[in-house]
């Protein structure tokens, strides 16, 4: 491979000499901005690390199974479906036969531990390595280091992604026959879009451990907590004051609505809960509400799928819910950082 | 001073109740090696990041190069090159690799970049690891990679935070050497911060002694000691034919030497005489031994060095005179 390498570089320097010389120079030569030279070493950390490696493997695998067992319920879903082969593409990222979840509700719970491990160690493990202080004695601000830090991970769960995300698309194609309309195209793109920012959120949670927790498993762990803490438990909690709070069943309508609302809203601190609802709105566009709907909502509604605008729309709370706690976060680790100490020991 | 490099006035920082560093007043001239001497966790990191803007002092002002590195750390961190203490490399580059982003962060052109970093790693005696993962290098080999990086940006003042701890005596030794030949050719300013006073005396053209925040004294090592040992300046060592270590009657020698103006104490250990004396007498005790028929074995002379001042700030408190 090396003499590969060589021999390229060889040939290039044979194409140069002469005229062409002296017009190359100045671009090659123009050193790039210090903000991008840490985005770029981190970005191919992150690619070379095993943990990505691994990470990579386990969602594309799972990835590759979701739709696989799409594809095999592909028929009965097409059958029971009330509205025809309306929207029937989408189905490759939602129809499943219990055995395996779908597509998007392995990224509801995968995601997290995506953005945990490209975080959890962000700058801590500077610090104990010694790096830290070294790189911030070279001529740039302190905050370049986090902002290109989440730059990094953030094009690295982008590009990951939408790589996915038009893998599923493609082979579906292969697969099914039938290509996705601009609408279908569109719904999956805004999915893949709500995707990354709900990784980002875990991220900038295990970002903010990194700055404010000193050991590097410790931090993964408090992330890993949270995280578990908010699939596991956090239903759990929710169901027990459900319990507890139940109107009777005698109760009259507006009671139970009011307690089925409020019970919604608990969930719904849960980011989890926050992207599950905006994804199926997403990709079922069959879905009109995310709440419950009483008999005189519905009552006159044309039984037909919403447009995307209607099903952004109604996901809009969701995602700027989502979208805020992103931004809060990074705020928390932003101020912590810029305030911490840096030395080593 | 004539160019002052680094200056600091009454610069204090303080940390809820604990004062790290304590209204320090300092300066450093151009092209000259300081060495700060001080016990562990006496502030001399804190002083240092302070200098670099990574720290923000609670009062006081400090300047290299001119430029004030609380308002403008960029500008004052473009100038300086700092080795911080247990230096840390990326472990997966290779040394070269790890040089080289260095100095992209310093924004040098790529093919500069690998021209600097090939000289540097050769001065620093680096040339056979440098393709090596810095995973596997020794601390040494780690610290002397540290001073290529920082060269690398061609600093005007360079700052050392403990350099050499943990370094084997001959690397020790290496490292100093260049440090020194550095400052010969390139008329670098260093700042020199070492617990090790030995390594400071033998490199350091001015010490300021540092403890618990506080700048007891500044000075060469000369000055120092004049300071200190104000009645007692020079130890002589003078070992007698006819006075061994069994012979406990020394009372003719004391009777011939006390007149001699100038020494202060007299002992006799294991057949040593410790003649303690203001100013150097060595010819004066050594003509009076020889014409009183007496065999004069050795005649030592003993200066204060940095040890015994050291010892005199740490252990023995500040309260002398």
């Amino acid at each position: 491979m090396k003499e590969g390498y060589n021999m390229v570089k060889k040939k290039v320097s044979e194409d140069t000499t002469g005229n062409q010389k002296k017009v190359k120079r100045p671009a090659k030569e123009k050193p790039k901005h210090p903000f991008w030279v840490i985005v770029n070493k981190e970005v191919s950390d992150h690619v070379r690390s095993w943990r990505f490696i691994i990470l990579v493997a386990l969602i594309a695998l799972t990835c590759l199974g979701s739709m696989y067992t799409a594809l095999n319920n592909m028929g009965d879903a097409l059958k029971s479906s009330k509205t025809g082969e309306l929207f029937f593409f989408l189905k490759l990222f939602t129809v499943s036969d219990n055995t395996l979840p779908p597509f998007f509700v392995f990224i509801s719970f995968l995601g997290p531990l995506l953005g945990i491990s490209l975080g959890f160690d962000t700058i801590n493990s500077e610090q104990n390595r010694g790096t830290l202080s070294r790189v911030m004695a070279q001529p740039i601000y302190r905050d370049y280091i986090l902002n290109a830090k989440f730059t990094a991970s953030m094009i690295v769960i982008s590009v990951l992604f939408f790589a996915l995300g038009f893998l599923v698309m493609g082979l579906g194609l292969i697969a099914v026959g039938i290509p996705p309309t601009a609408e279908e195209f569109l719904r999956v793109i805004f999915f893949i879009v709500l995707s990354i920012f709900y990784v980002a959120l875990w991220l900038n949670l295990s970002i903010l451990f990194s700055v404010r927790i000193r050991q590097a498993a410790t931090s993964a762990l408090a992330g890993i907590s949270v995280w578990l803490f908010f699939s596991i438990f956090f239903n759990m909690i929710v169901d027990l004051i459900a319990k507890g709070l139940a109107p009777s069943s005698f109760a009259p309508e507006y009671v139970i609505v009011k307690f089925q609302k409020m019970i919604l809203n608990l969930m719904r601190i849960s980011p989890a809960q926050l992207y599950s609802e905006a994804t199926t709105t997403l990709l079922m566009p069959s879905v009109r509400s995310t709440g419950p709907l009483t008999m005189e909502q519905v009552a006159g509604a044309i039984p037909s799928p919403l447009p995307l605008g209607q099903s952004l729309l109604v996901v809009w709370p969701q995602v700027t819910g989502l979208i805020a706690v992103t931004i809060l976060l990074f705020a928390l680790a932003y101020v912590a950082f810029m305030r911490k100490e840096i030395r080593s020991s | 001073m004539l160019n002052p490099v680094i200056e600091m006035v009454d610069l204090t920082k303080k940390y809820r109740s604990f004062t790290a560093v304590d209204c320090l007043n300092l300066t450093v001239g151009k092209g000259e090696i300081f060495g700060l001497l001080g016990p562990n966790g006496a502030g001399k990191s804190t002083a240092i990041l302070m200098m670099l803007g990574l720290t923000e002092p609670t009062s006081g002002m400090v300047s290299v190069c001119g430029i004030n590195s609380t308002r403008n750390p960029i500008e004052v961190k473009r100038k300086v090159g700092y080795l911080p203490e247990e230096v840390g490399f990326y472990d997966n580059p290779t040394g070269m690799e790890n040089l080289l982003y260095t100095a992209r962060l310093n924004s040098i052109p790529e093919s500069e970049a690998k021209k600097r970093a090939e000289e540097l790693i050769e001065r620093v005696g680096m040339a056979e690891a440098k393709h090596k993962k810095t995973g596997k290098y020794s601390r040494g080999m780690r610290q002397r990679l540290g001073l290529a990086d920082v060269l690398i940006k061609k600093p005007e003042v360079i700052i050392l935070d403990e350099p050499t701890s943990g370094i084997d005596p001959q690397g020790v030794r290496d490292f100093l050497q260049l440090i020194v030949s550095l400052k010969q050719e390139q008329g670098l300013t260093i700042l020199f911060s070492s617990h090790n006073l030995h390594q400071v005396q033998q490199v350091c053209d001015r010490v300021g002694i540092f403890v618990k925040g506080k700048l007891q004294s500044v000075g060469d090592i000369e000055s120092l000691s004049k300071q200190l040992f104000t009645e007692s300046l020079c130890l002589i060592e003078a070992g007698i034919h006819e006075f061994p270590a069994e012979n406990t009657d020394t009372k003719p020698v004391r009777k011939l030497l006390e007149p001699i103006n100038g020494i202060a104490k007299i002992e006799h250990k294991k057949g040593v005489f410790e003649i303690e004396c203001t100013s150097d007498l060595s010819a004066t005790i050594a003509q009076t031994i020889v014409n009183a028929g007496y065999g004069l074995n050795f005649l030592n002379k003993k200066e204060y060095g940095l040890d015994e001042i050291y010892n005199r700030y740490f252990e023995g408190g500040i309260q002398h005179g």
